[in-house]
């Protein structure tokens, strides 16, 4: 018994060591991911954000196609890098609405003019009420919501060029 | 004079626009006017996570996300939701990682049983030190 | 050139480290160790100054602002305030990790010139032992964090330091939690020592004392000034955040606390020996671990250096090297060293054993709430832990540790009898319950858990005293005091927690020029908002005219500062000390509509939070003084005789 307690800390320090050297080794992943995926699109509703384009509404989304959201912001950098990504994609046929989190509809117009406009909805969300409803923790950020208005999978960050593919055949699954 | 409009120009040109530029909504910077609630709100904040910061509470960081997360504890309080209710409410939406208080789960039993068994354990050891002298 | 002075002087600290290991074993194992160890000292004075001279090289380059080094560039900047130069050589990663080898060395040279009462092998084995963690350290330095690099081509100027970090605080905080972190690894090298070379007694602990003793000094005023500065610089009131970083500098002090109580067990009674060597040796360890985690950015805290995945894996070698060894070496020796005294339930030794368990269980609690979040990652659960985890398992169980405290200073060495005791805690006991009533009734509905804080602490502060009770004042011993001091410290830093926590206001608003706001008792008036500049810096200046009652109104100024290198925002507050609590104000951003937000916070009594932090570590030194005093005496005492 004695011997046991004396080897004790040896082997608590062992456990410890390896739990650490696993934290080291597979680095954390620091993003935060929605809890929302595979639950059905929460009820919102956001004033448009420009006069030309209707605003958000979770109805909307159960129209029997799938439909990409996308969370930016004008002020957002990353936003501008994936900006040619989403007019590829609605290129290929797919629609994409938008939420634009705390941002003024001259910025958001201002943005649209410079980058491209994929986007069919704008959504005003300038208390980031309904970005906080989707357990979406920055921008920018991706949700594919199927026919039913069940959210399947969520993108976190900017598009990429070879994140295109993924984001189309998550579409057609989500028929 | 010529300092003062020095200053002016830093200010104008010094912060980078990788936030906002909307003021935050009042409420997360305002109180509630019930001291009942705001204390109930305050309490419910200073256990949630801000999920932008390096680890600190909605209630201690001047992020934009964690103000419009107070704003939306506030807004529900004064609405009359328990505490209690909003955090599921974002712990439905997070997952556990926004709340700094582990719910019991298999995942965290180990964390909360463990400083009943270490007092156990010292316990135990601590025995072997003392000796029942016969008087 | 300066640089490579540096480096060179850092590789030839290594060089004596090697020197002073090998000269040391070899001492130790002598037929004549005293001949040997007058060499050894000299080896271990050399490595110390040549550590201490490219920590002064490095500080030097800093002060000439000589971009031609990648640290200076990456830190600083040409128009930094002396001040900031000099102590932001520490304010990043590399420099930092210098001023750890300095301190490991330089405790070392300590140890060397005025360890007196050591058996000669065994000083022989510490500085040995403290030489073998030195090269290791130094190699961490020379291989992976150089902050001798250079920059090619060199920029025209700095980066700047991080504004958060430029502050007073960083001229105190550093360095003395430093040598209190550090320090403990002469208690470990000592534990080493003894193992090693088979000699625990009471000889031993009167010798290890002195050391503990300095370094917890230093930890606790380290901890202190920490905690100080973070609650006036992050701009919400708080004082302890349960964060990583500082969780990591919280286990070496509770570990070396618990260390200091049963080095008396030890030296008064020869027991607790093996207990005693697995606390000298967890508490450098937890050190160790400590600036693992603050630099490896494996846990995510407001607090880490720039993390670099490499240098985490070298100081996990180095902790699997140093920590792993020393607890083999236990495993392996402390079956020889006898059992030692055994004790009576109701004594000094068994409350000192319940100190020492209720220490190391509040220990293991808040590591495991540090790195159970690791765990979770491992099973792929993010988790986070934070206050209401260790507010609800580490206070509960200091409750007890705290009326510990009251009732063991007042117990008899060997055997004491329960109603005694009971009779000397009758009025602790019943100021306690006073307390308790009347706070309660004070308390308008705060949490009780703090009110039996504040009634434990006036409790406490009453026990505290009390062995001073009955006794004559000038010839009670230095240690007495040190521990009265030390004792009612805890009991004001308790009550100031407690205070803050049942009766602080807060008072959070838009305000218009000319309007004013009521916090607790004061009335505070926006005068003005107005720009204004500083050496490297411009702000936002809110001019707060604040008035209690009728008295005499007086002004804060806090500001909202943006600094150019680097490109930041910091929000200064502005705080007036008043003899019974803390006004403390915060500027905000205006709400676009001509109002600025107003952050007030009246705090009561929350400076006895850091006062009492302060008498801890003032009975340290008293105690420290006292054994020092008496070790002399003796040894002069030994001459004559």
């Amino acid at each position: 018994m004695k011997k046991l307690l004396i080897w004790l800390p040896l082997a608590l320090f062992v456990l410890v060591f390896a739990l650490v050297m696993n934290g080291l080794i597979q680095p954390s992943d620091r993003i935060v991911r929605s809890a929302m995926v595979g639950k059905p699109l929460p009820a919102m509703h956001l004033p448009p954000m420009l006069a030309d384009k209707p605003g958000i509404d979770a109805k909307d989304f159960a129209t029997g196609k799938p439909r990409l959201l996308n969370i930016f912001a004008s002020w957002c950098i990353p936003c501008v890098a994936e900006a040619p990504q989403l007019l590829k994609l609605k290129q290929a046929g797919a629609e994409i609405d938008a939420i634009a989190v705390r941002d003024t509809t001259p910025d958001v117009q201002a943005f649209l003019a410079r980058n491209g406009d994929p986007y069919t909805r704008i959504g005003d969300d300038h208390a980031m009420r309904a970005q906080l409803s989707l357990g979406s923790s920055g921008v920018p950020e991706t949700f594919v919501i199927d026919s039913h208005g069940v959210i399947v999978d969520q993108h976190v960050g900017d598009i990429r060029a070879e994140d295109v593919p993924k984001l189309l055949a998550a579409l057609e699954k989500a028929k | 004079m010529r300092r003062a409009l020095a200053a002016v120009a830093l200010l104008l040109a010094g912060t980078a626009q990788a936030d906002s530029s909307l003021p935050a909504s009042p409420l997360a910077y305002t109180q509630l006017p019930d001291p009942a609630q705001e204390a109930q709100a305050k309490a419910l904040m200073e256990t949630l996570r801000c999920l932008v910061c390096q680890g600190q509470s909605i209630a201690d960081s001047d992020a934009d996300m964690a103000g419009e997360m107070r704003a939306l504890v506030r807004q529900r309080v004064a609405a009359g939701e328990r505490p209690a209710q909003v955090r599921k409410w974002l712990m439905d939406r997070y997952g556990d990682y926004v709340t700094y208080d582990p719910p019991l789960s298999w995942v965290t039993a180990p964390l909360w049983i463990a400083p009943l068994l270490l007092l156990g354990i010292g316990l135990f050891l601590a025995r072997r030190l003392f000796r029942r002298r016969t008087a | 050139m300066i640089a490579e002075a540096g480096l060179a002087a850092l590789w030839l600290a290594t060089a004596f480290a090697i020197a002073q290991l090998l000269l040391g074993a070899a001492a130790a194992r002598a037929a004549d160790p005293a001949a040997m160890l007058g060499g050894v000292r000299k080896i271990a004075l050399v490595q110390a100054l040549f550590a201490l001279a490219a920590f002064l090289i490095l500080i030097w380059l800093f002060v000439t602002s000589d971009m031609s080094v990648l640290l200076v560039a990456e830190n600083s900047h040409s128009q930094k305030p002396m001040l900031y130069k000099v102590a932001g050589a520490w304010g990043n990663h590399e420099g930092s990790m210098l001023l750890w080898v300095t301190v490991l060395a330089v405790a070392g040279a300590g140890v060397a010139l005025f360890e007196r009462r050591l058996v000669a092998e065994t000083l022989a084995a510490t500085l040995a032992a403290q030489a073998a963690i030195a090269i290791g350290f130094y190699a961490f330095l020379a291989f992976a964090s150089n902050p001798f690099a250079r920059l090619n081509p060199a920029p025209v100027d700095g980066q700047g330091l991080n504004p958060l970090l430029q502050d007073p605080g960083l001229a105190f905080h550093p360095p003395t939690l430093y040598l209190g972190y550090v320090g403990l690894s002469v208690a470990f090298s000592f534990a080493v020592a003894a193992l090693v070379m088979r000699d625990v007694g009471p000889a031993f602990a009167k010798a290890m004392r002195p050391w503990v003793l300095a370094a917890w000094i230093f930890l606790t005023i380290g901890i202190t000034a920490g905690s100080y500065w973070a609650y006036y610089e992050l701009g919400w009131g708080g004082w302890w955040f349960w964060d990583p970083v500082e969780n990591a500098s919280l286990m070496p002090w509770l570990a070396a606390t618990a260390l200091l109580h049963s080095v008396n067990v030890l030296a008064t009674r020869d027991g607790l020996r093996a207990w005693t060597l697995m606390l000298a040796v967890v508490a450098f360890s937890m050190s160790m671990v400590g600036t693992f985690l603050v630099r490896s950015g494996i846990l995510v805290s407001v607090h880490s250096f720039a993390v670099d995945p490499t240098r985490g894996t070298f100081l996990l070698a180095l902790l699997g090297l140093y920590i792993g060894g020393a607890l083999v070496l236990y495993g392996a020796r402390v079956g020889t060293v006898t059992q030692g005294a055994t004790f009576q339930f109701v004594s000094r030794e068994a409350a000192l054993v319940l100190n020492n368990l209720l220490l190391s269980v509040i220990l293991g609690v808040v590591l495991i709430g540090t790195l159970y979040p690791l765990v979770a990652q491992a099973m792929g659960v993010q988790l986070s832990i934070g206050a209401p985890f260790f507010e609800k398992t580490a206070v509960p169980i200091a409750l007890f540790l705290f009326a510990g405290t009251a009732a063991g200073p007042l117990l008899r060495w060997r055997r004491d009898s329960a109603q005694a005791l009971l009779g000397r805690l009758t009025i602790p006991v019943a100021i306690t319950g006073v307390a308790f009533a009347l706070f309660f009734a004070l308390s308008g509905g705060g949490s009780p858990i703090a009110v039996l804080v504040l009634a434990l602490a006036f409790g406490l502060a009453a026990a505290s005293i009390a062995p001073l009770w009955k006794r004559k004042l000038r010839r009670t011993p230095l240690p007495v005091w040190g521990m009265v001091v030390a004792h009612l410290g805890v009991a004001v830093s308790l009550s100031g927690m407690a205070a803050d926590t049942l009766w602080k206001q807060e008072r959070l608003a838009a305000v218009a020029v000319g309007d004013n706001l009521q916090v607790g008792p004061f009335k505070v008036t926006l005068a003005e908002v107005r720009p204004t500049v500083g050496p490297n810096w411009s702000a936002m200046e809110a001019r707060l005219q604040v008035q209690r009652g009728a008295g005499a109104p007086f002004e804060l100024l806090p500001q909202q500062r943006f600094f150019a290198n680097p490109p930041t925002n910091t929000s200064e507050a502005a705080i007036a000390t008043l003899w019974d609590g803390q006004v403390y104000t915060v500027l905000g951003a205006p709400d676009g509509a001509g109002r600025w937000q107003l952050r007030l916070w009246w705090k009561p009594f929350v400076t006895l939070i850091w006062f009492g932090g302060g008498l801890i570590a003032l009975g340290g030194a008293v105690s420290l003084a006292g054994r020092v005093l008496r070790a002399r005496r003796d040894a002069r005492e030994e001459e004559w005789a």
